[in-house]
């Protein structure tokens, strides 16, 4: 994965050279150890800007939004399925895009491996399938598979679906993956045992809204938390009013959602949001056979209707 | 100066008798970092800490704090009238508060007891409290406190500092009302004053000698607010922010907050809850019109309000303590260490764009 950073800068640079983009969103190494930084270059000369390593889990699909000049963008496999979702929904233009796609070996999840030692991280060396973590009188490797973003561990679309042009050679998708080992354990509970599961899940959370944020999804004008005439959701730590927003959110992903991971990862209190979003997610993959994302070609079910319709409800 | 000694097999047993007169607040770690919650009786502060994930500002100004209450109900002679709500606001004790968390109430003081206005509900709930302050053998990589008008010894805002020096604490007394919390709590074993005067000196300087991030802040006040407010570089600066509330929640000198009203059928609260200048509903007018509509205003804002109208409306320095949470935890990595330094090095005649 580390190689693929020179085909990146050496695309990026031909972009922006022949002016057949304004600007390319990519990331910068960031400023502490296992973060970086989303950042857009414009000249040719700044694209040594870029890198490329186990820390971009960030969607960068999420600064496309409602842009209107012509992009080149880096993208992952779950990155490329929001682009899809965004054509789809109308908020960017696919001939806007010059989509150069990575095939992704997945991300770490540093929260992970902060929380395997006592000290506090000083450096972190990436060495394709190994993570040299370096501290205070300490240097350990790790194996990188045993530090993923829990997303990345049950990814099944690693390559992008959509692209203009690849860093590198199309990685194995993996087979047999069990997605949803998680929300069948919850759905098993009992009524009282869910309704508790998710009330300690959310229990933490500080309302920064950093897991909406992060999502490409989210670019509603106003999201219904924010809503002031009328407001619809009050404004304290009252727990009717987080239940209200974590619940709402992850209905308003339902089907759209691409399960990226980056509102797991944008939580500063560590909550594991996405347990709502993959029940959705595992509902319509079930119920319409429905993976968001994956194709132009198709509408997503919960924006369709069709006179067939199995259930009679509609009729 | 007068320095106690704590031996740590007396700690717990003073720390029970000091649960006698006074609430107890404490670092405890709950699955993989610490934050500050009331201890309860007999339960310890985990000391084995770099620093919380949330600041412990909310032990004086809750997130959500209800103000007043109010009846709806017109049968009742006190209806559509606001009443105070009673609030308790006996002794409580800090314990294992860094430095620079101490020093960011002072800080937060000059807005909230200022002299032409004073907010109670802070006032009351400051003056009650007593603060025990952590000094830091090993401060954290993302610590810029030493440049930030702090340190890991810094006393200001404390009553007393602990210093950890393996089997026992130095107590430092800093105030009368540190030295009332270790009566009460029946710590008293004294030491040469000299002796433990350079015992902590001699740590002070090897926890600071680790600090090696560091702000420029010296020619921020000179610099003409207008033309740091047009730079160019806020859009470079503000690309990455999703605008999420992360870096002013788990910030210890942020303190907006937005009043609320909820009323559940003839009863209602009037509350108080922190606000972030990095929502779009922070400053959306009543006509419809928001003065910061964009990201990057409010990216701008943030950074503007800390490092530069603070400075020029307190002459206390910056809004910022250096603890370095927001850094840590802003999930894009915009890092205000940077942005410090790129408006105090600011020329407008050197700018490109």
């Amino acid at each position: 994965m580390l190689t693929y950073i020179e085909k990146i800068k050496e695309i990026s640079s031909r972009l922006l050279q022949e002016g057949k983009v304004d600007v390319v969103i990519g990331f910068r190494k960031g400023t502490v150890p296992m973060m970086n930084e989303p950042c857009f270059v414009k000249r040719p000369e700044d694209v040594d800007n870029f890198v490329w390593d186990s820390n971009c889990g960030i969607n960068l699909a999420n600064y496309l939004a409602n842009r209107k000049e012509k992009i080149g963008i880096v993208v992952k496999g779950c990155d490329s399925r929001n682009i899809v979702t965004h054509i789809i929904e109308n908020k960017i233009k696919q001939d806007q895009l010059f989509i150069i796609g990575v095939p992704c070996k997945a991300m770490i999840d540093r929260r992970k491996i902060e929380a395997m030692f006592e000290t506090e991280i000083q450096e972190v060396i990436e060495a394709e399938d190994r993570i040299i973590v370096k501290g205070h009188g300490l240097e350990k490797t790790i194996n990188k598979i045993d530090v993923l973003q829990e997303n990345c561990a049950i990814c099944v679309q690693r390559n992008p679906v959509i692209y203009d042009e690849l860093v590198g050679e199309p990685v194995e998708e993996k087979k047999d993956v069990d997605r949803y080992e998680d929300v069948r354990k919850i759905e098993s509970m009992p009524p009282q045992e869910k309704w508790k599961y998710f009330d300690d899940l959310i229990l933490p959370c500080i309302r920064c809204y950093a897991c909406r944020n992060a999502c490409p999804l989210c670019y509603c004008p106003t999201c219904f938390v924010d809503e002031s005439r009328p407001q619809w959701v009050g404004k304290s730590q009252d727990p009717t009013d987080t239940r209200t927003f974590h619940f709402l959110r992850a209905y308003h992903c339902a089907g759209r959602c691409t399960d990226c991971g980056a509102c797991e990862r944008a939580c500063p209190m560590d909550i594991k949001v996405r347990q709502f979003t993959k029940k959705l997610e595992k509902d319509c993959l079930d119920l319409f056979g429905w993976e968001a994302g994956m194709t132009l070609e198709k509408r997503p079910p919960l924006d369709t209707y069709r006179p067939d319709d199995p259930d009679d409800f509609i009729k | 100066m007068k320095v106690i000694k704590i031996d740590k097999k007396e700690w717990a047993g003073g720390l029970e008798r000091l649960s006698d007169s006074f609430l107890l607040c404490g670092p405890v770690k709950k699955d993989k970092f610490h934050n500050f919650k009331e201890l309860e009786k007999g339960e310890l502060p985990d000391m084995n800490l770099l620093n919380t994930r949330l600041s412990p500002k909310s032990i004086v100004y809750p997130q959500s704090e209800i103000m007043f209450k109010y009846t709806l109900d017109e049968n009742q002679k006190d209806h559509n009238i606001l009443k105070e709500i009673d609030k308790d606001y006996s002794p409580r004790g800090v314990i294992g508060i860094r430095p620079c968390d101490a020093k960011a109430f002072l800080l937060v003081k000059a807005n909230f007891d200022a002299p032409e206005y004073k907010d109670p509900y802070w006032i009351k709930s400051y003056k009650a409290t007593t603060f025990v302050g952590y000094a830091c053998n090993i401060p954290c990589n993302t610590c810029f406190c030493t440049t930030a008008g702090c340190g890991p010894f810094h006393e200001q805002g404390l009553d007393l500092l602990l210093v950890d020096a393996g089997d026992y604490y130095l107590s430092k007394i800093i105030t009368e009302k540190g030295k009332n919390l270790l009566t009460a709590a029946g710590w008293s074993e004294k030491m040469d004053a000299a002796a433990a005067g350079d015992q902590i000196a001699s740590m002070k300087q090897a926890a600071e000698a680790k600090i090696t991030a560091r702000v420029a802040t010296n020619k921020l006040k000179d610099k003409k607010t207008t033309e740091l407010f047009e730079a160019s570089f806020w859009e470079e600066v503000a690309f990455a922010c999703i605008n999420c509330g992360t870096c002013t929640y788990v910030c210890p000198t942020c303190w907006c907050f937005d009043i609320q009203d909820e009323a559940y059928g003839s009863s209602g609260i009037r509350m108080r809850n922190w606000d972030s200048c990095m929502y779009p509903l922070f400053t959306f007018h009543g006509s419809g019109h928001n003065p910061r509509e964009t990201k990057m205003q409010r990216v701008r804002q943030r950074f503007m309000h800390k490092l530069k109208y603070y400075v020029d409306r307190y002459e206390n320095g910056i809004q910022c303590v250096g603890c370095g949470r927001c850094i840590r935890h802003c999930p894009v990595n915009i890092d205000i260490r940077k942005v410090c330094d790129l408006m105090n090095d600011y020329e407008p005649a050197l700018d490109e764009e």
